[in-house]
């Protein structure tokens, strides 16, 4: 039992990881893009990638499942092309961990952008930066701590993943059951001390990271 | 020096839309272009670093043109070479004072350590009496300083012009007249050519070898010499 259990988790803390640093990566560009640029469909853009966040995450699996599922429009193409089939994967996982979080850390990151004073970085094109270095030097410091606190959120979100999960990769030990849905299971199962145990490692997880967050979060606005 | 603009551009908000239509040429050493608040002179200044662009026109300084629509000449604002003193400074607030001040001369990806700086970076500081404080942040300075550091950080770089923006007015009224005289010496120390935006007609009485007057987006009357006046009489008004 043991053994499972500790596999669980780490099966359970490398989609979360995947999923995080994926999340990180989308949620800085985009969540720069929606605060620095104007463009048509701005807010559609934001409005469409928050949905997430209220749609039940079984309607979100199932959209996944119509796009990457053996007869979905990507699916059928990535297994033609690649061979690459990510239903009942752990990659598959990481999907839907990524989108069902998606909204926490693209929220957090626009925001800790808009909060950067504009002025901060036209000051510094004029002291001969190029667009890489003021966001880089200018920007992404000054939102980071904005932009930490949702990637943990993120990272917490994605630790407890379960309908969407269930829906694209299914729940099979060892390869994609990850910790929430071994509670599941092993509360349907009948086996209470199992699940006393999932149940305790992921609560103490999430409050971990929950009180990172707010350590992070910015409490005031520095400028 | 010789600044030649003869630019257009409309800016919408919600509310209203306004339209920038200016055309000046000045070779004095400082020119203030002075106006009300709302005549656009913010839009002139950061139409002239680059940091805004015209609808249509030409920027040209020292006969080096800096936009022409006409041949689609853009010289992004990190290659004007010019200083810009922001009106409330607009340093970066987690970088002492020595990084601010260091902070152009490198264009890489870092920014410069706390400890940073070369001779120059030194030179500047003590010059503007900013060694004591090199390691606070500008949280931690007063109004005075904080100037200080922001012209440090933009003469550093030796531009070839200093644009400034309404410099005075994040001050106490009674400092003002400390920080001109200040300011005053200082430029004929470096001996830079300047141009001042301002609505306070007393720059215009320290700072104002030629005055342009801004009014809804236009120059108004053609520029005029001051004279050894505090304050124009017809500017006593406003």
């Amino acid at each position: 039992m043991d053994a499972f259990v500790w596999i669980t988790l780490a099966l359970t803390l490398k989609v979360a990881l995947c999923a995080t640093v994926i999340n990180l990566l989308l949620g800085v560009s985009v969540g720069w893009l929606l605060a620095r640029r104007r463009f048509p469909g701005r807010e559609l853009l934001d409005a469409t990638l928050t949905l997430p966040l209220v749609l039940p995450p079984t309607v979100l699996g199932y959209y996944l499942l119509v796009v990457i599922g053996k007869r979905g429009w990507l699916g059928q193409w990535l297994q033609q092309t690649f061979g690459i089939n990510l239903i009942f994967t752990w990659q598959g996982a990481v999907i839907a961990a990524t989108i069902v979080a998606f909204p926490l850390v693209l929220k957090s990151a626009r925001t800790a952008f808009e909060t950067v004073d504009p002025q901060l970085e036209q000051a510094a094109r004029v002291l001969g930066l190029n667009e890489w270095s003021v966001f880089l030097r200018v920007s992404m410091p000054m939102a980071w701590p904005g932009i930490l606190a949702g990637v943990l959120l993120v990272f917490a979100r994605s630790l407890g993943e379960f309908g969407a999960t269930l829906m694209v990769a299914g729940s099979i030990p060892g390869r994609t059951q990850t910790l929430s849905i071994a509670v599941y299971e092993a509360v349907q199962a009948g086996q209470d001390q199992t699940a006393n145990l999932l149940v305790a490692i992921i609560s103490i997880t999430c409050i971990v990271v929950l009180l990172a967050a707010g350590r992070l979060a910015p409490v005031r606005t520095v400028r | 020096m010789s600044f030649a603009v003869d630019i257009r551009r409309t800016v919408r908000s919600e509310r209203r839309s306004f339209h920038l239509n200016l055309r000046f040429e000045t070779r004095a050493r400082r020119t203030v272009i002075f106006g009300p608040s709302g005549a656009g002179k913010s839009l002139t200044l950061q139409a002239i670093a680059g940091l805004l662009k015209p609808d249509d026109g030409r920027i040209a300084f020292d006969g080096d043109v800096l936009f022409d629509n006409a041949t689609a000449i853009d010289v992004p604002a990190r290659q004007r070479r010019f200083g810009y003193l922001f009106q409330d400074y607009a340093l970066f607030p987690r970088l002492n004072v020595r990084q601010n001040v260091a902070f152009g001369l490198s264009a890489g990806w870092r920014n410069p350590s706390a400890r940073a700086g070369d001779d120059v970076v030194d030179r500047w500081l003590h010059s503007f009496e900013l060694l004591d404080v090199a390691s606070q942040r500008p949280g931690e300075l007063s109004g005075g300083q904080r100037q200080r550091t922001a012209l440090a950080r933009a003469l550093v770089h030796s531009p070839r012009a200093l644009l400034l923006d309404e410099p005075f007015s994040a001050l106490d009224p009674e400092l003002r007249d400390r920080m001109r005289a200040e300011l005053d010496e200082l430029l004929q120390r470096i001996d830079i050519p300047v141009l001042m935006i301002t609505h306070d007609p007393q720059d215009l009485a320290w700072f104002g070898d030629e005055a342009l007057y801004l009014r809804e987006g236009r120059i108004e009357a053609r520029p005029e010499r001051i004279v050894a006046q505090p304050a124009p009489a017809r500017l006593k008004a406003v």
